[in-house]
């Protein structure tokens, strides 16, 4: 679809400009500053929707696509498409700022605070629409930086050297990474024809030699394990998430860890189909682990923070095992699973912010009985946490849901062991809910101030999204799958690994019965 | 060719104007020593002025020498002893565009430490003289030549602040242990002329063309190979030679540590260029591996031990033995293809490298010359608490050079890294390649404890230091660096299309 307007250019532009502006306001007028930086971030959201609004369901390429040269020594161009998979990720990335904005207050240094978001926001929303290996990087990379400072800056206790082991991890992982997208680039020069970094072309036209592509995908993987984060690659993200103010937490876990199952998508099944589909068993276990180990190290936390910054391991398990699957359901599962999971625990990570805004405190045993004095904060927080727990009827059934029926055609077992997340996931999150929310209340929390409007407003919306995909996901799938069914046509494509039929194993089971 | 227009004279032909920017910064400094000593103290500034000017003239003149160089192709002036080709030109401008930052930020510093006069700055257009005979020597006897003019004249500049016992110890040190590399160097340029007959570049391809030596007849080479390693290593500052460089660069004033870092190391890598690619490219498979040990222990040694420093300068000298690393990474992917007329991307990687890392450099010292307060002492990471509130702008520029050193997208450090990476991709190293990232990671913890000092540390700096001042041309300085930074990092394709045609040596 041809676009006059360059509105995917304008989504990464339009945060850079608000960061801009805001550095650019006046230091002693912090209202001028607050309403620069959202707006900033409102018209991010506003070109968001009406990007997908505009986005031709059905279609399985890339839409609104932006390409100019940009290092032409080098064979790069700024070359932008967003698809199916992407678009949502985009629209979650839109959202989620403002709200995070809106829902969160700095208390100090709000210039610089927002500055560092917009920055932020603007990296992400690179990170989704680049179609090119070394813009994908660049600002997979770049993202780095502001997440560093706002943790470093406004976090926690701890917070400098939880942001100092983020920013290592993370650039170790990329730090592979950068060496496999060079050797991409210079190794399918031959098979593509020139020097080029441009990943449609690559996956199309690049071939490799059966191990090179395989090393090729553990240099991109291993950025990607570190980034979901992948157990045994896990260990910075409860520290990131416990001290870093609540906006980073909830940009943190709602849309920065789904750069790593996105890459996982777009840069590895895609771009090294081969080398995805002989890894299946390793990423298959790893997820399942994620899943297991995630929830049974929550249901130990003391601290309400680091319970759900675990069940985030956990939750993005299940998107792993989703893509792996390599199925149409259980990839377009884990895609709608990275957007319920957005949304879910950014919810929750800003609950857990008014909370500790509250009480100063996020240990479960010195809360008790909220919802007595504070009953509409109670149920806001219950419908959020009963949708991370996946319950029919809100958005998080419908993700894990299509990734355990589309996964149990092709990784069975992983499938059943996955299953007792799902009960898991259940039992943490409503012992901790009974322990904070039930109960008698004592004297420190009998004055547990109820939700104040602006907080209402913002959890309104987060309720908004969550019933209504919850119930009604069928225009959200309609746009997921179609490039997920060409992601999976070119696996099956360029390797020998068969997508079985649903119907088939019904009917084969039929057979054996009669 | 351009020398040959001119009319018959005794010597040998001399391409007066190709030899311009060389001419320009001796005659400036020649003047400024002569001038500045015979007039009563120049007007604020005046010195400083008259070093950066000199030095942008001659920046000019390069420039303008590159179009001929493009159109009519590289020659030798001088009978042979310099080449006049677009790797020396790339060099010079390097060299004289940080002489020039560097007189902006050392015009502040000598009035601060009140010793201001003519003599520094003479002695930077020397070492910048010098760094680009280095560059553009055809002969290894020219290159000594300019090896001890640059070497000299930095010994001088680490000892120059006399009253401090710090830098008088940094010249001696720096003096006994560069003329001991010196005397390797000289000792290898003996051995192979003992080998080839010839001390000329281009006379001793030609020998080394003509003789096919067979297995056991080239030890003589080969020695005089593994000295000029040595010599160079020291220059350069590549582990296991690099142990003076710590003491030096603290001990020495601020921004002379600025000066060696950027011009020194320009002109040390390119003289490592002209004798391992350019003059000995038939014992590449002898010296590659040599030079793989090397980046890989500098990579190494550099990152780790940097990371246990706790004075800026001492971690900023560690870090550039890291960046040492990723250079002799574009020097070994060199290596692959030295000799061949397409020179392959190595020398390119390594020119953007050196560009890239002056500029940083350079605005790092800057603002730890700022920082360092009067009496240079202030280098702890201490004294960089609380900077961020202080003086947020400069805190900005350090946090730039900071996440540029670190190779951070959107900065050229990560255009510099990212072009040696390729080159060594390209050349199959990737063993080489994936050490050399992991490294940067490891360094960047340095960086990251850099800036976590000057915007997250919760109490301020000791009350009783004085503010940090940032006076007007080591502001105007640190802007134009950090500029710079950022202006190759988002729009680099007009630097690498620069770098791309200076494989073509004259020999």
């Amino acid at each position: 679809m041809e676009s006059s307007f360059p509105i995917l250019t304008s989504l990464v532009a339009v945060p850079v400009a608000g960061a801009v502006l805001v550095t650019l306001a006046a230091r002693r007028r912090p209202e001028v500053v607050k309403l620069v930086g959202l707006l900033a971030s409102l018209v991010t959201a506003a070109l968001s929707i009406w990007l997908l609004g505009t986005f031709e369901s059905g279609e399985a390429g890339f839409q609104f696509v932006s390409r100019h040269p940009w290092i032409e020594p080098w064979g790069i161009s700024w070359h932008l498409g967003v698809d199916g998979i992407s678009l949502l990720l985009v629209v979650l990335t839109g959202i989620l700022f403002p709200l995070a904005i809106l829902g969160a207050d700095p208390h100090h240094d709000t210039k610089a605070y927002l500055a560092w978001l917009l920055l932020l926001e603007a990296g992400m929303m690179g990170s989704f629409l680049s179609l090119d290996l070394f813009l994908f990087f660049i600002f997979f990379e770049i993202v780095l930086v502001p997440m560093y400072f706002l943790i470093g800056g406004w976090g926690y206790e701890g917070r400098v050297p939880a942001a100092t082991k983020f920013f290592l991890f993370t650039m170790l992982g990329s730090a592979f990474m950068l060496v496999g997208i060079v050797a991409t680039a210079l190794l399918a020069r031959d098979s593509v024809g020139r020097l080029t970094f441009d990943l449609v072309e690559l996956a199309e036209q690049a071939e490799f030699a059966t191990s090179t592509g395989r090393w090729l995908f553990f240099a991109f993987a291993i950025a990607f394990a570190v980034k979901i984060p992948l157990f045994p690659l896990h260990t910075w993200l409860p520290d990131a998430h416990t001290q870093a103010p609540t906006a980073g937490s909830v940009i943190l876990a709602g849309v920065m860890l789904k750069l790593g199952t996105y890459g996982l998508i777009r840069f590895g099944l895609y771009l090294f189909p081969e080398a995805a589909v002989w890894a299946r068993p390793l990423f298959l276990t790893l997820g399942v682990i994620g899943i297991i180990y995630g929830a049974v190290v929550a249901t130990m936390q003391r601290d309400l923070k680091r319970l759900v910054a675990y069940s985030s391991i956990a939750h993005l398990g299940f998107i792993v095992l989703g893509t792996f699957a390599i199925t149409s359901q259980a990839v377009s599962g884990g895609v709608m699973q990275m957007i319920n999971h957005g949304l879910s625990t950014g919810a929750l990570f800003l609950l857990v912010g008014w909370i500790y805004e509250r009480r100063h405190t996020r240990q479960i045993s010195e809360l008790a009985g909220l919802q007595q004095v504070a009953p509409i904060f109670a149920a806001g927080f219950m419908i959020v946490m009963l949708s991370s727990i996946g319950v029919p009827g809100l958005n998080g059934f419908v993700g894990e849901y299509l990734i355990l029926i589309g996964s149990f055609l092709t990784a069975r077992w992983w499938t059943v062991v996955a299953t007792a997340g799902v009960i898991l996931a259940a039992l943490y999150l409503l012992w901790a809910y009974q322990r904070v929310f039930h109960g008698e209340p004592d004297e420190e929390n009998r004055h547990f101030p109820e939700l104040r409007p602006r907080e209402g407003a913002v959890l309104a919306v987060f309720i908004g999204l969550i019933v209504f995909s919850g119930v009604y996901p069928k225009p959200i799938l309609d746009r997921i799958e179609p490039s997920v069914d060409a992601i999976i046509a070119h696996v099956e494509e360029r390797t020998d690994f068969v997508v079985p039929e649903p119907d088939q194993l019904v009917v084969e089971e039929e057979d054996e019965g009669g | 060719m351009i020398g040959q227009d001119l009319p018959d004279f005794a010597g040998p032909p001399v391409g007066w104007f190709a030899l311009s920017p060389l001419l320009v910064l001796v005659g400036g400094a020649v003047v400024l020593l002569v001038v500045g000593a015979l007039t009563p103290r120049w007007p604020k500034g005046g010195y400083a002025f008259a070093a950066a000017l000199t030095s942008g003239a001659a920046a000019a003149l390069a420039m303008v020498q590159w179009d001929d160089i493009t159109d009519r192709g590289p020659v030798t002036l001088v009978a042979g002893a310099l080449a006049f080709d677009t790797f020396s030109m790339f060099v010079t401008i390097v060299i004289c565009v940080a002489v020039l930052l560097v007189s902006l930020v050392t015009d502040d510093y000598l009035r601060r430490e009140s010793y201001d006069g003519p003599e520094v700055y003479a002695m930077y257009l020397i070492v910048a003289a010098g760094g680009v005979v280095m560059g553009a020597a055809n002969d290894l006897i020219v290159l000594f030549l300019g090896l001890e003019t640059l070497s000299l004249g930095l010994y001088v500049l680490a000892a120059s602040h006399r009253r401090r016992a710090e830098s008088r110890e940094s010249g001696i040190k720096y003096f006994v242990l560069g003329g001991f590399s010196s005397a390797f160097f000289l000792y290898g340029i003996a051995l192979v002329y003992g080998a080839t007959g010839s001390t000329n570049i281009s006379e001793m391809v030609t020998a080394l063309q003509a003789t096919v030596r067979l297995d056991g007849d080239d030890a003589l080479v080969l020695a005089g190979v593994a000295m000029l390693l040595v010599g160079l290593g020291f220059k350069v500052a590549a582990a296991p030679f690099h142990v003076w460089t710590p003491d030096v660069y603290q001990g020495a004033p601020s921004p002379v540590t600025a000066f060696m870092a950027s011009a020194g190391k320009v002109a040390a890598f390119a003289a490592m260029t002209r004798v391992l690619v350019v003059a000995l490219p038939f014992y590449r498979d002898d010296w590659r591996p040599a030079i793989w040990v090397l980046a890989v222990v500098s990579l190494v040694v550099g990152s780790t031990i940097a990371v246990v420093q706790t004075d800026v300068k001492r971690m900023l000298a560690y870090s550039s033995i890291n960046h040492v690393g990723f250079i002799l990474v574009g020097i070994e992917a060199a290596g692959h293809s030295a000799g061949e007329t397409d020179g392959g991307p190595g020398v390119p990687s390594v020119l953007v490298y050196l560009m890239a890392y002056a500029v940083l450099v350079i605005g790092s010292f800057a603002v730890v010359t700022v920082v360092a307060r009067t009496g240079d002492g202030a280098t702890d990471l201490d004294a960089f608490r609380g900077l961020g509130r202080a003086r947020p702008a400069l805190t900005v520029a350090l946090t730039i050079f900071l996440v540029a050193q670190a190779g951070v997208p959107f900065t050229s450090g990560f255009i510099a890294k990212f072009g040696v990476i390729q080159a060594a991709a390209d050349e199959r190293s990737y063993a080489l390649a994936i050490i050399a990232m992991v490294t940067s990671v490891i360094a960047a913890f340095l960086y990251l404890r850099i800036m976590a000092a000057a915007w997250m540390s919760d109490d301020d700096a000791d009350d009783d230091r004085e503010p940090v001042q940032v006076p007007f041309s080591t502001g105007l300085a640190v802007g134009a660096a950090a500029a710079f930074t950022l202006l190759v990092g988002v729009l680099p394709g007009w630097l690498l299309d620069a770098a791309d045609v200076t494989g073509q040596f004259a020999r």
